[in-house]
């Protein structure tokens, strides 16, 4: 980490987006993880993904856990509310506040011990909640704040940095996720911006439950060349079944693509995803053929990236709760109580 | 002292048997004819095949605690005649099935029998019909031995079955074959009976699940998320019910969200991101559910995030008694959490003050920015209680809080005199200003965590910037203490040295001791506890009396204890008088315990 903090003035003629606002606009405070840690790269995809969007950064809500992932959101978004809760219990945090008010943008940050060991019932309730979030983790296979203990992502054959081998089988996020039903599911490496960016530009318009795993190696603890989290092994091993256009709606579409091996899948709000596929065999609208793809890429020590899988017709929890088109905190009090004569009604019923 | 309105009754039956919608028909139309009564449902935590009763005290002067003594028992489970011929009293009745008779060791009791399963068969074919009908034959018995007006009785039914009419002829025909043979074969009414009264004229008769269910929807709670566990479930269900009917909008759009979570970790988790989100909200759980949610009960402590929980509370330790009642979470929720915690209490102590308290628990959460938590129980959660009926204020005007608004945050340097920040106490009241996400584009915004934050929400390892930070909680309590309910203080005797401080649920119980104390000519001050933190009135009553009994359904004298801590109240003049066996306490116990320590020799003698 640095401890120099940055200065708050920027070159005047640093390029606006169509808000008027620059890159810095969407930064956070200086990042205290350790120098080339794979979530300072993840947090600056988020920055650069939220800032091509146009979001208005105060219409994002950061929700995170806790461990070295759940502290990166102080570094994004500074013009965002932000909420570092308990261990493995940000899906619930989140629940509540989309309960609360539809109609905010809410990025989750978690890690994998966050989702995969101590939050692994609230993750997956998230994704049967249909939580209309973007629901990243940050995946280096070890827990860092506590000094590179293993966690329930790390491959069986991956060995600690003082060699100990770990004895368990990998918990698969991707799979996990796709299984429970979640509509967008992708994977992608922190050392991969080109990929991961229009994969986090994907999630955050989409409309329900979206989440990204990315693998993020630990330069601390993790990144031994025997490490299945390192950044050498992931170089050598990534396996991108596609790669990814991210058009909105507002522009025009002029990336070409050849029949057959591409396709174009719209969004809720019109925007669409371009997809070039690498793997002919892969089709992320079937969630059988992306478990196929992780799973024959895996056998084969490869890590499958890009857009796994997707469902662009799949409801929220607000369709599935029915509730208001109106954010619950702003509907009047006059509304929600329904006063003295409803009431009388009420006792008389009870006589 | 049975007559005249003026007994127990006590049916003895076996659950999913659909004795429960018999059992509360009887007691619903004893209350429609005016007479104050009290049901209490004792039941087993199983869904079907074991032994439940529902004790039904008769109490025209308005005494509705538990009584002891069981006038007239309507033993209708093979598995438990044992026990249930046990605690009917000398010259009492006992009313059994006598399809197979059976001879009943006692003589000093009046047993009557009545074929009613034999009677069933020969009625009805449908084996369903013959057993549901079982229940209603003995109610109509009971219409005959107690001169229950059939009329009244059948406005029960009805009510009961609505949107069922059909049945409700078949069940009125089951009243009937039970008071024509009761009338035929026994001599009616009986010495103890019923007639009209007035005492429950103008009250109603609710459960304090769903009275508190009703007060968080005045309240304006949008947002509930619970697990179920008994006794708590019936409150969400509740808010779910009324929700349906008043929370709709007119194009069938919910003004509300409910999530049943995965589990009690989940289900406050949500209430707290509910209600950092500007949203009224709240979970209610019991016993087990409270430990679970403790971690984030310190989070939304220390981060300041209004919440409300509504514990059940239910007999402990552990998995404990889920289906008995106890007071005995008031130490885990009083400080819940690891840390130094503190939390606001309320304790209501009928369903009329679980839908008021309840409603009142948003308003403190978020004036305080704490969470507040009611300590109600199994008795007054799931019984159905005579009681005042439900009032609103149309002129109340929910009060939010210190939150600010887009254009709070462009002028609030120009009134206050200083930039805001989120845990800054600007009016010296300990109570901070919060703000909601997306309230202005480039002002307001802060990082929410649990770990050490110094008064700008910014994250500190510096040990004098977090004693700063949790001493200003800590103040934050004493501005509590001024808005928590007062307590209800009633002197009988000005100069009196005798002081007995009670909460919740044994209020019954000790307004009858304590009516029948001074009747007796012992005059016992009383207050009774609304919240914790203690207000000013509590510390006063403490040290206004030489002995103070504490009354509480705990072993530990949990409440005793905190006076002690809290209010300095010196140990040795706080009496425990304490009942833990899960039963709804008695006026007899109270006035045993009262009268063993200021007359013993009464006590002894008696």
């Amino acid at each position: 980490m640095s401890y120099i903090p940055k200065p708050s003035a920027h070159h005047p003629a640093l390029p606006r987006n169509t808000l008027g606002l620059t890159r810095r606009d969407y930064e956070g405070t200086m990042s205290t993880l350790c120098a080339g840690c794979g979530h300072d790269s993840i947090t600056a995809a988020l920055i650069e993904s939220c800032f091509e969007l146009d979001i208005p950064a105060h219409r994002i809500a950061k929700v995170s856990g806790i461990g070295c992932s759940s502290k990166a959101p102080t570094y994004f978004l500074n013009r965002s509310h932000g909420f570092n809760s308990v261990h493995g219990r940000m899906p619930s945090i989140t629940t509540g506040a989309a309960i609360a008010n539809r109609d905010l943008v809410y990025i989750g940050v978690s890690g994998d011990g966050d989702t995969a060991s101590i939050g692994l019932g609230q993750f997956c309730h998230a994704v049967r909640r249909r939580l209309n979030m973007t629901y990243i983790v940050m995946n280096n296979g070890c827990y860092g704040l506590t000094k590179g203990q293993f966690s329930a992502t790390n491959d069986k054959a991956s060995p600690s940095k003082k060699g100990e081998a770990n004895p368990f089988d990998a918990i698969d996020l991707c799979q996990l996720a796709i299984q429970l039903g979640a509509g967008f599911v992708a994977r992608s490496f922190s050392g991969d911006k080109a990929q991961l960016i229009p994969l986090i530009k994907a999630a955050l318009s989409y409309n329900g439950f979206a989440f990204l795993d990315v693998i993020s190696p630990c330069v601390t603890f993790n990144n031994h060349p025997t490490s299945t989290k390192s950044y050498d092994y992931v170089r050598a091993h990534n396996q991108a079944v596609d790669s990814l256009d991210f058009i909105e709606e507002k522009e025009e579409i002029t990336a070409s693509y050849a029949e057959g091996t591409s396709l174009a899948v719209e969004m809720h709000d019109g925007s669409r995803l371009l997809l070039h596929k690498l793997d002919e065999q892969h089709d992320p609208r079937d969630a059988d053929a992306a478990l196929m793809a992780i799973r024959t890429n895996a056998a084969k020590g490869a890590v499958a990236t890009g857009l796994l899988h997707i469902n662009e017709t799949q409801q929220d929890m607000h369709d599935i709760l029915a509730t208001d088109a109106r954010p619950l905190n702003a509907v009047p009090m006059s509304e929600l109580c329904p006063g003295s004569r409803a009431l009388e009604a009420i006792n008389a019923r009870l006589r | 002292m049975s007559g005249i309105n003026d007994f127990v009754v006590k049916f003895a039956t076996v659950n999913g048997s659909g004795s429960a919608s018999a059992n509360g028909i009887f007691a619903k139309t004893l209350f429609r004819m005016g007479i104050p009564v009290s049901p209490k449902n004792i039941f087993p935590s199983n869904i079907q095949g074991l032994p439940t009763w529902y004790e039904v005290r008769v109490s025209e002067a308005g005494y509705l605690a538990r009584r002891d003594g069981i006038d007239l028992m309507v033993a209708m489970n093979a598995q438990t005649y044992r026990e249930d011929l046990v605690e009917v009293v000398p010259g009492g009745w006992l009313i059994y099935d006598s399809t197979l008779p059976r001879v009943w060791p006692r003589d000093d009791i009046n047993v009557l029998g009545i074929p009613i399963a034999e009677m069933c068969a020969k009625k009805w074919t449908d084996p369903r019909q013959r057993q549901l009908f079982k229940n209603m034959v003995y109610v109509g018995a009971l219409t005959a031995l107690l001169d229950i007006d059939v009329e009244v009785l059948k406005t029960a039914v009805a009510d009961q079955l609505k949107g069922k009419e059909k049945l409700v002829a078949a069940n009125m025909e089951a009243i009937a074959l039970g008071r024509d043979y009761a009338a035929g074969n026994f001599d009616c009414p009986l010495p103890i009976h019923v007639r009209p009264a007035q005492g429950a004229k103008g009250k109603i008769l609710v459960s304090g699940n769903d009275a508190a269910g009703l007060g968080a929807i005045y309240a304006g709670a949008t947002v509930c998320a619970w697990y179920p566990i008994t006794p708590s479930t019936s409150l969400a269900e509740a808010y779910e019910r009324h929700a349906k009917r008043l929370r709709v909008t007119k194009d069938g759009r919910r003004l509300y969200g409910i999530v049943q979570a995965e589990d009690e970790l989940a289900a406050i988790g949500v209430a707290i991101g509910g209600g950092w989100n500007g949203a009224r909200s709240f979970t209610a759980t019991s016993g087990p559910g409270i430990s679970l949610m403790s971690e984030f009960l310190g989070l939304a402590y220390f981060a300041e995030v209004p919440v409300v929980l509504f514990n059940i509370q239910r007999g402990g330790p552990s998995t404990g008694m889920p289906t008995r009642t106890q007071q005995s979470d008031i130490l885990a929720c009083a400080y819940a959490s690891h840390g130094d915690t503190k939390h606001v209490l309320l304790f209501p102590n009928d369903p009329t003050e679980c839908f008021s308290l309840g409603a009142e628990a948003f308003e403190l959460a978020e004036k305080l920015q704490t969470p507040v938590i009611v300590m109600s129980d199994l008795d007054i959660g799931m019984n159905d209680w005579v009681t005042d009926p439900f009032v609103w204020d149309d002129a109340h005007v929910h009060d939010r809080g210190k939150v600010l608004d887009a254009a709070m945050l462009d002028t609030f340097k120009e009134l206050k005199g200083r930039d805001w920040g989120r845990y800054q106490d600007v009016d010296g009241d300990a109570i901070p200003y919060r703000t909601l996400p997306g309230a202005h584009p480039t002002k307001g915004a802060f990082f929410t965590r649990g770990t050490s934050h110094d008064e700008n929400a910014r994250y500190t390892e510096d040990g004098h910037i977090h004693a700063r930070v949790i001493d200003r909680i800590r103040r934050k309590f004493d501005t509590a203490a001024t808005l928590v309910p007062k307590p209800e203080i009633s002197i009988r005797d000005k100069s009196g040295k005798v002081g007995l401080i009670y909460f919740g649920a044994t209020t019954p119980a000790v307004h009858e001791a304590l009516d029948g104390l001074e009747r007796e000519g012992t005059k016992v001050n009383a207050l009774r506890l609304k919240a914790f933190p203690f207000t000013r009135d509590v510390l006063a009553f403490c040290a206004a009396h030489e002995r103070v009994f504490v009354v509480e359904q705990n072993r530990d004298a949990q409440m005793r204890a905190l006076l002690m801590t809290e209010a300095n109240v010196p140990g040795p003049k706080l009496i425990a008088t304490l009942n833990y066996d899960g039963m709804p306490m008695t006026a007899a116990f109270v006035r045993g315990a009262i009268l063993k320590e200021l007359r013993p020799a009464q006590v002894a003698a008696e």
